[in-house]
């Protein structure tokens, strides 16, 4: 009943090609960001909130590393959901990333910390662009060997040379506070406010690049790319592309990982099994898609940990002492199941059922 | 130079034990275009259950039939639960949903068999042969050449199995077209549970005999590992591919470690194999015994 | 679609949100957090560390807890990661009516990520054998404690033990060839520095091999340990790497009492899974096995008897990791208990007053008796300055059934460790932008 564009006249072609072409999209739109920046804090800073919801926790344990890992499920799904090239190695550009930012800071006199955020990125990119290289010439899953070379060896090359951790005896980074003209941010509300605006500008980013001309060039690669290079769709310029702004948004990850989440860090937090994780966040929360990616970063990070709370509270409430480790194991075996349930619910991810959701909405309340 | 052979054969040795996790992975990609993810999980279940039985007082050849009841229980469950709802769905729905049978596998294994770590001991030892390192200086260990003769066996049952059995050629079949093979009458959800249940039977030969060598415990997972770049250099559907890709990813591996390690601070058996499998796909892009694909419009 | 989850993901969230939110205060309670890990590919040492803390925590409980406050705990399930381990501490925190007294992370990775976190939120970060070594600088870490002994401290130790064994003290290792076969991770690196500058004093000449994680295959690092052929082999492993270089060892022939291992490779866990491989193997330790000590008896009579206890396989009761977890029990509640004899008797103690009860523990011989835990453990003196304490560690044989201790407390080399750590923290200060607090102004 509300949920219809009837009414809404397009009469100009940018106004039909907006990231959001229905007026309740955008609505509901800024609606959520007013609520992410506005709504959220304002409440964590209410007077006497803290006795009913603790706030920071849900800040520093739950909600900032769901954007971080939101941010590099999405520079993911720019190179394998959009353009077709599976990557096994989204934990390496990540840990480049997040090295070079603290290179960065520590070895340039006055570096502004957002700038180095950008350079690391920047510096991602070029990584990842080196990697990318064999994309030219290999295809489908065999293409996962050189995202997984340089998974092991940005890892090993981290861990080997001391220089990148200013030879620390342990290879592991420090981060540096942030500090931005002056401005610190270090408290929860503050970090969380931080990483939310820069997830969202890259994610506004994103869905806007997905739409460009490069945008549908990658689309078409991903479907077929022999057709694409015929209908004159430069392949190399495409792929590589699409490796470097993927490895871009993880990097610029990987430094927010490093700096507003972890503090400390050493290579190994950034290894295959963390690719990985990322590869399951876009594949459950939905290929290809924007929304998918944060769908699916909140699958694989927020629901282990509401899973193992709720079983927590649940043996608490019960009273009962349960064997060390049944409700682990339990916990996992559930996680297992919902996996595999939601696929056969819907194998083309949660952003899918969104998608489903949204038509019936259009048609409610009068189906026929 | 008899360094050089040592180094070599224990590579080449080592690469048999690849072989035969990748053989796992290869059985059901062949048969279902799945990419197993679980099939390390299934390794650890495996010769857990082996062992949990034996410690229970079973005897050993019990306790193997157990597991493989326990294996084919899983390929029951798999095919009912995993795969039966996703029939035409994309690949890497499959995919996914094999990452969720893994974590049920290895929680379920845990639950049963608790997170103990297991020595498990087939009676012969991993020592070199002494006639071998009194006449040639060479340390080869027993142990890896029954390793390899049990790899040998398996691979040659495997192709009988797959060439002379009328299930064997279904399988093929399935392998080779999905809908010609059902068009022809061949069941698909019966070779699918077939498949696991052969793929189960891998798992549980490579559970015992990696288990043997470092223990029977949860690692035995990580062996998912060590099979990639075999897969990816022998190709995903070729049993000769994972035998040879096997060989020579552990051969390379080593020589690598010994002759370029100590150049560069070692532990660069992590990423050689992978960059190896780059130069080799660089040149050929299909694999060692992938099929050329060619692309039309 | 959503007619279907709604209601079950709502119950979920809402029984998620109820669950985390702070608890009732409950007065004279205080409470320990035990972030541990009961799954995946460390579950053996974390069940069994955990299951020795929380067993004494209920004893001390059992026996009417600290001076009557009762230690509350909530297992939260780390999985051995980075992200779980630190959302397990945010979640933990707040808890109880003074918040998390102290973390033990159990786990490097996690320790790193939280030193930063516990600085800011006081609460102390405990890593005992494991974590950031010139952590133990407190005037820079005023919030993590590597207590007990770090792993600089052990390799002077291993080296003493080495000389020792070739038939004096450390002179004799003049000459001699040792090759440390080490994890490819933060971890595994952490001796190098000590071994390389020990090397230029004693004059034993040092190889490193490196084994990438997991480390389930060795043979190319153990063929270039044959190549070498050292008189000792430190070995520096962790989970699977280490039963698989003692199968590697046999396999070259290389006798394995001239292997001597860092104590995350001493534990039954470890040697087990090698078989006949394992006999004769040395490792460092800081808590010794067994479960003949009055401590560990105490908590079988007080706690196993009554039908509770967290061990299902009662048969790892002293183990090497349990008997671990006991010392970690025995740190924390002593810690307490040191801060309130300073700030009152019978009242539940904040993260700062711990800190303080931390930096003031001293456990002499005379306490170790009483806590029955003579022999058991080393006594333990910290200080503002010194996060550490102890620093002695104890080597073990395994005899292919058990682990014997073979030598008393041998002593680190503290000249040579406390200088290195003093360096190490001030660069880490210096980055950071950390003034060091000024220990004499410390009450």
């Amino acid at each position: 009943m509300f949920y219809r564009e009837a009414g809404q006249f397009k009469s100009t072609y940018a106004a039909d090609q907006q990231l959001f072409p229905i007026r309740q999209d955008r609505i509901a739109m800024a609606l959520l960001l007013a609520l992410a920046f506005v709504g959220v804090p304002l409440a964590s800073i209410t007077p006497g909130i803290e006795g009913v919801i603790d706030f920071n926790y849900w800040y520093n344990g739950v909600i900032i590393p769901f954007l971080i890992f939101s941010l590099a499920a999405l520079g993911l799904n720019i190179l394998t959901g959009y353009a077709g090239q599976l990557s096994l190695g989204t934990g390496a550009f990540m840990a480049v990333g997040a090295f070079a930012a603290y290179n960065l800071m520590l070895r340039v006199p006055r570096m502004p910390i957002l700038a180095a955020f950008v350079l690391a990125g920047v510096i991602a990119a070029a990584v990842g662009l080196v990697f990318g290289l064999p994309s030219l010439r290999i295809k489908g899953f065999y293409l996962a060997v050189a995202t997984l070379a340089a998974q092991f060896f940005v890892v090993w090359a981290l861990t080997k040379f001391g220089w990148f951790s200013n030879d620390s005896s342990s290879g592991v980074i420090a981060a540096q506070k942030i500090v931005i003209a002056g401005y610190a941010f270090d408290t929860p509300v503050k970090r969380y406010l931080l990483v939310l605006a820069i997830v969202a500008v890259m994610a506004l980013a994103a869905k806007n690049l997905a739409r460009s001309a490069i945008g549908r060039a990658w689309m078409a690669v991903r479907d077929m790319d022999v057709a694409a290079e015929v209908i004159g769709i430069p392949m190399m310029k495409a792929k590589l592309l699409a490796f470097a702004i993927s490895s871009f948004y993880c990097g610029v990850a990987g430094a927010l990982f490093a700096f507003a989440y972890l503090g400390n860090v050493e290579p190994q937090a950034f290894d295959l099994d963390l690719s990985f994780r990322i590869l399951f966040m876009i594949i459950i929360g939905g290929v290809g898609s924007v929304l998918g990616s944060f769908l699916g970063a909140a699958f694989i990070v927020v629901l282990p940990i509401l899973l193992d709370i709720a079983a927590t509270g649940f043996e608490r409430a019960a009273g009962i002492a349960v064997p060390a480790g049944l409700v682990s194991n339990l916990t996992l075996i559930l996680f297992g199941a919902l996996i595999v349930f939601f696929l056969a619910v819907e194998p083309l991810g949660l952003a899918r059922l969104w998608q489903v959701a949204k038509e019936k909405l259009r048609l409610w309340p009068f189906p026929h | 130079m008899q360094f050089f052979l040592e180094v070599l054969i224990g590579g080449l040795l080592a690469g048999v034990m690849y072989s035969l996790v990748a053989l796992g992975f290869v059985l059901i990609y062949k048969a279902s275009g799945v990419f197993n993810f679980a099939q390390g999980s299934m390794v650890f279940f495996a010769a857990l259950t082996v062992v949990g039985f034996a410690e229970m007082g079973v005897p050993f050849w019990a306790a193997v039939a157990l597991a493989l009841a326990a294996m084919a229980a899983l390929a029951f469950f798999t095919e009912r639960v995993v795969l039966r709802p996703l029939v035409n769905q994309p690949q890497i729905a499959l995919f996914m949903a094999t990452i969720g049978l893994s974590f049920l596998v290895e929680g379920t294994a845990q639950l049963v068999w608790g997170a103990q770590v297991h020595a498990l001991d087939l009676g012969v030892a991993d020592e070199p042969i002494e006639w071998i390192l009194d006449k040639a200086g060479m340390s080869i260990s027993k142990f890896d050449l029954m390793a390899s003769g049990i790899a040998a066996a398996l691979v040659a049952v495997l192709a009988v199995f797959f060439n002379k059995t009328r299930t064997g050629r279904a399988l093929r079949a399935v392998a080779d077209d999905h809908q010609a093979a059902l068009a022809v009458g061949v069941s698909l959800q019966r070779i699918w549970v077939i498949v696991w249940m052969v793929a189960g039977f891998v798992a549980l030969v490579t559970g015992l005999l990696w288990g043997a060598r470092n223990g029977v415990q949860f690692s035995l997972t990580f062996l998912a590992l060590k099979a990639l770049p075999v897969l990816i250099l022998g190709g995903f559907e070729s049993i000769a591919g994972a035998i040879v890709g096997g060989l020579i990813v552990g051969a390379s591996e080593k020589l690598a470690e010994v002759y370029v390690g100590p150049y560069v601070g070692g532990g660069i058996e992590s990423w050689f194999p992978y960059v190896l499998a780059l130069l080799f796909l660089l040149v050929r892009p299909e694999g060692l015994f992938g099929e050329k694909i060619i692309d039309r419009v | 679609m959503f007619r279907h989850f709604g209601r079950p993901v709502a119950a979920l969230l809402g029984a998620a949100i109820l669950a985390a939110a702070p608890w009732a205060r409950a007065q004279s309670e205080q409470f320990i957090p035990m972030n541990g890990y009961w799954v995946g590919p460390y579950a053996a040492g974390g069940s069994g560390v955990f299951g020795g803390y929380i067993d004494y925590i209920n004893m001390v409980n059992a026996k009417g807890g600290i001076n009557g406050v009762k230690l509350t705990y909530e297992k939260c399930e780390t999985e051995y990661n980075n992200a779980r381990g630190v959302e397990c501490y945010e979640r933990s925190k707040k808890k109880g009516p003074t918040g998390a007294s102290l973390v033990m992370p159990l786990s490097t990775g996690i320790t790193y990520s939280l030193i930063d976190k516990g600085t800011e939120d006081h609460v102390p970060i405990v890593s005992i054998g494991y974590g950031r070594t010139d952590a133990a600088d407190g005037r820079v870490f005023p919030w993590v404690f590597p207590l007990i002994t770090t792993y600089w401290s052990q390799a002077t130790a291993m080296l003493k033990f080495i000389g020792m064994k070739e038939g004096g003290g450390t002179e004799k290792l003049k000459g001699k060839k040792i090759v440390l076969v080490y994890h490819d991770s933060a971890y595994g690196k952490e001796p190098i520095p000590v071994l390389e500058s020990q090397a230029k004093r004693f004059g034993y000449e040092l190889h490193t091999i490196a084994v990438a994680h997991p480390g389930n295959e060795q043979q190319a690092q153990w063929l270039q340990v044959r190549q070498i052929r050292p008189d000792w082999v430190i070995l520096w492993g962790w989970g699977v790497m280490n039963p698989t270089a003692l199968k590697a060892a046999a396999r070259i022939g290389f006798p394995r009492n001239k292997i001597v291992a860092v104590w995350w490779s001493g534990a039954e866990e470890d040697a087990i899974p090698a078989g006949d491989a394992a006999k004769g193997y040395y490792a460092a330790a800081f808590n010794v096995s067994g479960s003949n000590y009055p401590v560990v008896k105490e908590i079988e009579k007080t706690v196993y008897a009554k039908g509770k206890g967290e061990m299902e396989d009662r048969s790892r009761i002293g183990s090497i990791y349990y008997n671990r977890g006991v010392v970690f029990g025995i740190v924390a509640t002593e810690a307490i208990r040191t801060a309130q004899a300073k700030y009152g008797k019978g009242k539940p103690m904040t993260g700062d007053q711990i800190r303080w009860g931390l930096e003031h523990l001293n456990i002499d011989e005379k306490r170790l008796k009483e806590l029955g835990a003579t022999n058991f453990m080393q006594p333990l003196k910290v200080s503002c300055s010194d996060h550490e304490g102890g620093g002695a560690v104890r080597f073990l044989q395994w005899d292919g059934k058990k682990w014997n201790t073979v030598t008393d407390w041998i002593a680190a080399d503290r000249d040579v460790v406390r200088p290195m750590i003093e360096e190490s923290a001030a660069k880490y200060a210096k980055e950071k932008g950390i003034t060091p607090r000024d220990c004499s102004k410390e009450g």
